[in-house]
């Protein structure tokens, strides 16, 4: 039941005068984890909805290997869909819950019970069959939920923020499980997520959103080491974001220090932001290549690390992850390799 | 002290079920016990249920409780099954629910006695209803449609049906849209989403409401009036009732008769949610 490629091409849809999604195009090929990334209301969701045909498309066509889909209703496009609320059947047990599908596509008694039982069985959730969806924990019915939608075998499992219901330890869990049956069962996985740790952690592949445009479509290495743009890198830990002037090929000038950088856009003059991990920013003793004074403002534990406010001349906040020991009221002076620095037009 | 008495839900907030308290003790507990001691003393002696033996002993009274429930049974199974597939279409968001919901309420605020009016002008012997019939044919004389059986259920129809639809809506709202979702991206088509999903959880929601129109339709008094037959086919227990007490001045038989009314009114509510405990009743949201 699988596939070579499945072609979202110029995918929009509008409600109303909103758009939420605005021409998507992506190929996704068998056996890929594809993550959809972006906060809230950037069209992720939608982008997920209609391809599970749970939502029409005001724009744009699917194709499965030259076969138009988007037309299709969703219960005969063969998807598995994991929801982000699980919405598992209350009154049906968990064995029936795992076993609905199969019994909507009248697969025989025997072959369904030995499905279901494999299925219960990949999940951990052998001893809990009998038991109704009220009686799991959180991460038990998330789960069955899991399990639900694999008994299928589809050729495309969807999932709408799975773990953003779970506590943090059972979601790093659930994560590496979701990863680890992506691989065994050789699926082809849609996973939307506003986490970009999840997204980077899981994916072979990231499209970042935003207003429901797409930013950057690109592996997790490009995408967490070259953003495309500032919202992407602002998204994908670039948490300084100056606003500075262009002085040079490969120098800005922001408010009361400079930074030599990378010019990721070809600016020529003119305002840009310039952009760096607060990773990147190392607690120096001298004055140096690409250094700034700034005034520590507010101090938080990390164990290891502190991740660390400061105040710079102009009044920017500068975010700084150390081992460093500092304290508020310090003054100090920071370094950021000139490699690290991205300045994008703003 | 006073924190044990709180942890069992003890405190100063009970007073706040006073008021309630009070009206339920007056107007409800004091009347039926008042009413049910009077039945047990009948007019003409002959021991504390003699009152009981003579309603059951006597055709022309007992059968009202069948007319009834045959008045009463159909017209709230037809009020909760026409509700279902209405509330179903509405359940979603659409320009133009509001002034639909209104047009199906409405009837509400009509009181018994206009229904009944609208009634007799419409589907009367001379009514558009006949007259269009005859007109076309179909009939060569008038389809007698009022002052008989399918009159009062007509009009319990009427008046029934706003209050199992806003029930039914209210429960079908209750239920999470993204399990139907669930059941189709798992291969069911509209028809098996409602027949597996939406119809188990509505289904004790569809029990309260059949109990709810039920009561209303079972003691039914004007309508049986103005668009039955109140000697004959329409001769309902409450107006036996009606008669024992305020025409015969029997009022202790008149008690009986109410008691009885409650008593059958109570088998078959208790029957209804018999049926209803056998179902699933959890939360209806998608997190079970």
């Amino acid at each position: 039941m699988s596939f070579a490629e499945l072609h979202i091409d110029r995918v929009s849809r509008a409600f109303g005068e909103q758009i939420a999604l605005r021409d998507l195009d992506l190929t996704i090929k068998g056996g890929e984890f594809v993550a959809l990334l972006g906060p809230s209301g950037c069209g992720k969701s939608t982008a997920l909805n209609c391809l599970a045909g749970l939502l029409p498309l005001t724009g744009g066509r699917i194709t499965m290997d030259d076969r138009r889909i988007d037309t299709l209703p969703p219960e005969r496009r063969g998807f598995g869909m994991v929801f982000q609320n699980y919405a598992l059947f209350p009154h049906l047990s968990v064995r029936r819950n795992v076993a609905f599908g199969l019994s909507m596509r009248k697969v025989a008694r025997a072959e369904r019970e030995q499905r279901v039982d494999e299925a219960l069985r990949l999940v951990q959730l052998t001893d809990h069959a009998t038991k109704f969806p009220a009686q799991l924990s959180g991460g038990q019915q998330q789960r069955v939920a899991i399990a639900r939608a694999i008994v299928l075998e589809p050729r495309l499992v969807l999932m709408d923020e799975p773990l953003s219901n779970l506590d943090a330890s059972l979601r790093l869990e659930m994560r590496s499980q979701i990863r680890r049956l992506h691989q065994t069962l050789g699926l082809t996985t849609v996973y939307v997520t506003h986490d970009q740790e999840e997204a980077l952690a899981l994916a072979d592949r990231l499209v970042v959103l935003r207003d429901g445009l797409a930013q950057q479509v690109g592996s997790p290495e490009e995408v967490y080491a070259h953003p495309a743009n500032r919202y992407v890198a602002g998204f994908m830990g670039y948490r300084n974001l100056l606003p500075v002037r262009v002085t040079g090929a490969n120098t800005v000038a922001g408010n009361g220090f400079t930074l030599a950088g990378v010019n990721r856009d070809g600016l020529a003059e003119g305002a840009a932001v310039a952009a760096f991990r607060p990773s990147d920013v190392t607690v120096v003793a001298e004055e140096g290549d690409n250094t700034v004074r700034a005034s520590v403002e507010i101090v938080e534990y990390h164990g290891r690390e502190q991740a660390v406010e400061a105040r710079l001349p102009g009044g920017d906040a500068l975010h700084v992850r150390t081992e460093s020991r500092l304290a508020p009221g310090d003054d100090v002076l920071c370094h950021v390799p000139r490699e690290r620095v991205l300045v994008f037009a703003p | 002290m006073k924190h044990r008495l709180a942890e069992r839900g003890v405190d100063r907030t009970l007073l706040l079920l006073v008021p309630g308290v009070v009206f339920v003790v007056v107007l409800f507990a004091y009347p039926v016990l008042y009413g049910l001691q009077l039945s047990f003393q009948p007019a003409e002696g002959g021991g504390p249920f003699a009152n009981y033996q003579k309603f059951f002993a006597d055709p022309y009274l007992a059968d009202t409780i069948w007319i009834t429930l045959r008045l009463a049974i159909p017209a709230a199974l037809i009020n909760v099954l026409a509700s279902v597939p209405i509330a179903y279409r509405m359940r979603g968001r659409f320009r133009g629910k509001r002034l639909l919901t209104t047009i199906l309420v409405v009837p509400i605020t009509l009181g018994t006695v206009l229904t009944a009016e609208g009634l007799i002008q419409y589907l009367g012997p001379v009514g558009w209803f006949n007259k269009i019939i005859m007109a076309a044919g179909l009939a060569d004389e008038p389809i007698r449609l009022v002052h008989n059986y399918w009159g009062v259920l007509f009009s319990l129809i009427i008046t029934g049906f706003p209050f199992a639809f806003l029930l039914t809506l209210s429960y079908l709202s209750g239920i999470d849209p993204t399990l139907e979702q669930a059941a189709a991206t798992l291969g069911a088509d509209g028809r098996r989403r409602f027949r597996y999903i939406t119809l188990p959880l509505l289904a004790p929601g569809l029990a309260i409401t059949f109990c709810l129109t039920f009561v209303l339709a079972f003691s039914v008094f004007p309508s049986a009036y103005l668009v039955g037959l109140p000697q004959g086919e329409t001769r309902v227990i409450s107006i036996a009732a009606y008669e024992a007490a305020f025409r015969d001045t029997d009022y202790p038989l008149g008690s009986a008769i109410a008691m009885i009314m409650a008593v059958v009114m109570l088998a078959v509510i208790g029957l209804v949610l018999l049926w209803r405990s056998r179902l699933y009743r959890g939360a209806t949201g998608g997190k079970g």
